[in-house]
């Protein structure tokens, strides 16, 4: 293995040891809790590096993904608090005092984590059938994933008495059994949303090695030389937007019991644009720039917002003009500069740029041309 | 080079899992009780509490108002003494107008700042998110918006008014001065208007005052054309309006543009105060009623202060309303309870709590013990074309407040 090569893996084992080790033992328990939840939306950003970095997807609505996995695990979660054959609290305050016959399936938890597996998985399925079939993409396709994280939101927000409406769902006791007041079961959820964030960076560095993860780049900078090179570009597309929209879900799902509530603000446009965010800033098509993006974008929002109550939301926005203006490859890039700068003091580094890292705007690549169209031809 | 990768994917997987099987043990199953330890620091001489409005997102309009209106409370508290001895230090947080946020900022005002009491929230969504942070944590939260009841918490003090404050003396007004034989509902669909147009549907089935139509339209809508056609075909002798925000500037403008009048078709609105009323513009909104619990224009000397020492702080522009007397209130409250109570402890102030009366602008205030809410006077009111708000009818004296309609043999959930 060449050092670039190792590169991404000393720097995933670096992510490692700070989740496992350095975090939990520095952290109070509330700022881990905040810590859980930036690792949820990494999660999801994982899966967004996958369909947008390495696919050229622009997945604008991952929000859709990220709800249908969160509101399946709330939903089950107030069911398991009300216990056997009982009622959600919220509907009898806004409802009938009947529970749905759509929810009870959720009653069980086994078949809950189906659920937030399989469902988004089967919705992802048929829209990427739909839609990359019939070489839908670029802005429509983000329009049109958008639109769908827009709608979700709305129809929550309308179903009041099956989904909380705008209130959302919250008041969690238990989570598969043990009480979430506590502080060591809060620290469990923590070390299970840092362990498969780890284990999805680590899924993503097999599958970016194999046939599939070298298609998805070559499809994602020549669709057409793919196509007449006889792969069907779609069946390519169409995993990469199945597997990180389950990828949404599971972060999702983690993210009920950690923050204790789940709204439709969460789920929305304004969700799905923070999640992109966190892509974009740490370097879409990395292998670690996606979870770090966003993991330094959750934390970066908490402190502005903590020290500037009143203003933050203008760094934020500075943040972001900052980044696409100097960083268009996002963290990543700069990580890139120091390499090359290493090359030109003559520094055994055999690759000026690291593997996945676009270099200015959408579209180049760092992957030759003949290896996107070697890959293809296999 | 695959296969080898892969099984360091099942190790890595497998380890981590050994370690999440670990720490899992020891940790509290359901059922279990909680016990927190408060971490308020009471041995120096201030003491912390924290503010949590949305200031900024959809929400920071209204509750940027709230939050200066509870500065102003701070300081003023401040400048005579302080509580017990101790000057507030105010820890101000964002809610960002997203329930996730003010559950997020609650739990850090609580845990990481130690605060000895949280004032803000505005929308449902916001308290209900933040409710069971409080009772988990066994903290204070002191809620400054007329809401749409049915709830009442051991760690939450709501300092605005219940429905029967509100709503229902509105329907009063309208039966018995409007002799009015027939409403249409309007509201932006959430808990709040829905919830309030329950009770109303039910006050009307009591009262033989027919209800013509119900709509709802999302929060920030602005497309009013086809409602407003609904509400002139159906000709009710008066509008109940729970509108929420930017839609109240689209639904009025199409209300006066197809040519109904307040004389011919009065509106009630219940979330338009003198802060709403430029947005919506006078000119729409003059003649048309709202029922609050405070106006601008009440002469007493407790509200000529407040109005002056506002303006003074804010510009004089800057109009006072219903919630931020009612978060300037609180926070006098909380002070009354701390003192009677000597003492910061959660379960100190809230034993202390009943019976704590207030001087207000709004008039004199008192304490629920048991359901945490103040008695209020409601107070119907008609916008003049000062864009101020007149008190045309009251209560006469504060109502006891009924969270869940007990009193209402009517009510059934």
């Amino acid at each position: 293995m060449s050092m670039t090569r190792i590169y991404p893996y000393v720097g995933w084992l670096l992510l490692a040891l700070a989740l496992l080790v350095l975090a939990p033992a520095v952290l109070s328990d509330f700022r881990l809790g905040l810590l859980a939840k930036y690792c949820c939306y990494a999660i999801a950003a994982v899966g967004i590096g996958l369909a947008w970095g390495r696919g050229g997807m622009l997945v604008l609505g991952q929000g859709l993904y990220f709800g249908i996995g969160a509101y399946a695990m709330a939903m089950h979660l107030k069911l398991a608090d009300a216990g056997p054959g009982g009622v959600p609290d919220f509907m009898a305050l806004y409802g009938d005092a009947t529970v749905p016959g759509w929810w009870e399936p959720l009653r069980n938890g086994g078949l809950a984590l189906v659920v937030i597996l399989v469902l988004p998985a089967l919705v992802a399925g048929l829209l990427g059938l739909a839609v990359f079939k019939r070489r839908i993409k670029g802005a429509y396709f983000a329009i049109l994933s958008q639109a769908l994280a827009a709608a979700f939101a709305i129809l929550l927000v309308g179903q009041v008495k099956t989904t909380g409406g705008a209130n959302g769902l919250n008041n969690f006791q238990g989570f598969f059994g043990y009480a979430l007041f506590d502080p060591a079961n809060k620290r469990m959820l923590y070390f299970l949303a840092a362990g498969i964030l780890l284990i999805s960076i680590l899924a993503m560095a097999w599958l970016y090695r194999t046939r599939f993860g070298e298609l998805l780049v070559a499809v994602r900078d020549g669709e057409e030389r793919v196509r007449f090179l006889g792969t069907d570009p779609a069946n390519v597309k169409l995993a990469a937007y199945v597997i990180a929209a389950v990828l949404a879900s599971i972060g999702g799902a983690l993210f009920v019991p950690i923050a204790g509530i789940v709204s439709p603000d969460d789920v929305g446009v304004v969700a799905s644009i923070g999640l992109l965010a966190g892509v974009a800033l740490g370097g879409r098509a990395s292998l670690l720039g996606p979870a770090v993006g966003a993991l330094l974008i959750g934390y970066a929002e908490t402190s502005l917002s903590e020290a500037f109550p009143g203003s933050w939301s203008y760094f934020q926005g500075a943040l972001f003009v900052l980044v696409i203006l100097l960083l268009p490859g996002g963290l990543a890039q700069l990580l890139g500069m120091v390499g090359r700068l290493n090359v030109r003091r003559g520094n055994s580094v055999d690759d000026h740029s690291p593997r996945g890292v676009p270099r200015g705007k959408q579209g180049e690549t760092e992957v030759p041309r003949s290896a996107s169209e070697e890959a293809a031809a296999r | 080079m695959r296969t080898k990768f892969s099984s360091r994917l099942l190790a890595a997987s497998s380890v981590l899992a050994l370690g999440l099987t670990a720490t899992a043990c020891g940790g509290a199953k359901t059922g279990d009780t909680a016990t927190s330890e408060s971490c308020v620091d009471t041995s120096g001489d201030t003491i912390k509490i924290g503010f949590l409005n949305s200031l900024s997102g959809t929400m920071a309009i209204s509750e940027t108002t709230v939050f200066k209106s509870l500065s102003m409370a701070a300081e003023e508290i401040n400048a005579d003494g302080g509580v017990l001895g101790k000057k507030l230090e105010i820890v101000s947080e964002d809610g960002q107008s997203e329930p996730t946020v003010f559950a997020e900022k609650a739990t850090k005002l609580i845990q990481d700042d130690c605060v000895a009491a949280v004032f803000g929230g505005w929308t449902s969504s916001s308290r209900k998110a933040m409710l069971p942070v409080f009772e988990g944590n066994d903290a204070l939260l002191f809620y400054p918006v007329q809401y749409e009841g049915l709830e009442s918490s051991h760690n939450i003090f709501y300092t605005g008014a219940t429905t029967n404050q509100q709503i229902i003396p509105a329907l009063d007004f309208l039966k018995q001065e409007k002799k009015i034989e027939s409403i249409f509902l309007v509201g932006s669909d959430y808990v709040f208007p829905r919830t309030a147009n329950k009770i109303i549907k039910q006050y009307a089935a009591a009262n033989g005052i027919e209800v013509l139509g119900e709509e709802y339209q999302p929060l920030g809508s602005t497309d009013f054309g086809t409602v407003v056609d609904k509400v002139k075909a159906a000709g009710a002798d008066a509008v109940f309006n729970t509108l929420n925000g930017d839609s109240n500037v689209a639904f009025f403008k199409e209300y006066k543009g197809k040519g109904l009048t307040a004389a011919a078709m009065p509106v009630l609105s219940v979330s338009i105060a003198e802060e709403e009323v430029p947005g919506v513009g006078v000119g729409n909104l003059e003649g048309q009623y709202t029922a609050w619990n405070y106006y601008q224009t009440i002469d007493s000397p407790a509200n000529q202060k407040f109005v002056t020492d506002f303006k003074a702080a804010n510009g004089a522009k800057a109009v006072t309303s219903d919630p931020m007397e009612a978060a300037y209130t609180s926070l006098h409250l909380w002070k009354g309870m701390v003192e009677k109570a000597d003492s910061f402890a959660v379960e100190d102030v809230i034993d202390a709590a009943g019976g704590v009366t207030y001087d207000a602008p709004e008039g004199t205030v008192e304490v629920d013990g048991e359901n945490h809410h103040i008695a209020k006077t409601a107070l119907i009111g008609e916008v003049n074309a000062e864009g101020l708000i007149d008190t045309v009818w009251s209560s006469e004296k504060p109502i006891e407040p009924d969270p869940y309609l007990k009193s209402y043999d009517w009510w059934k959930n």
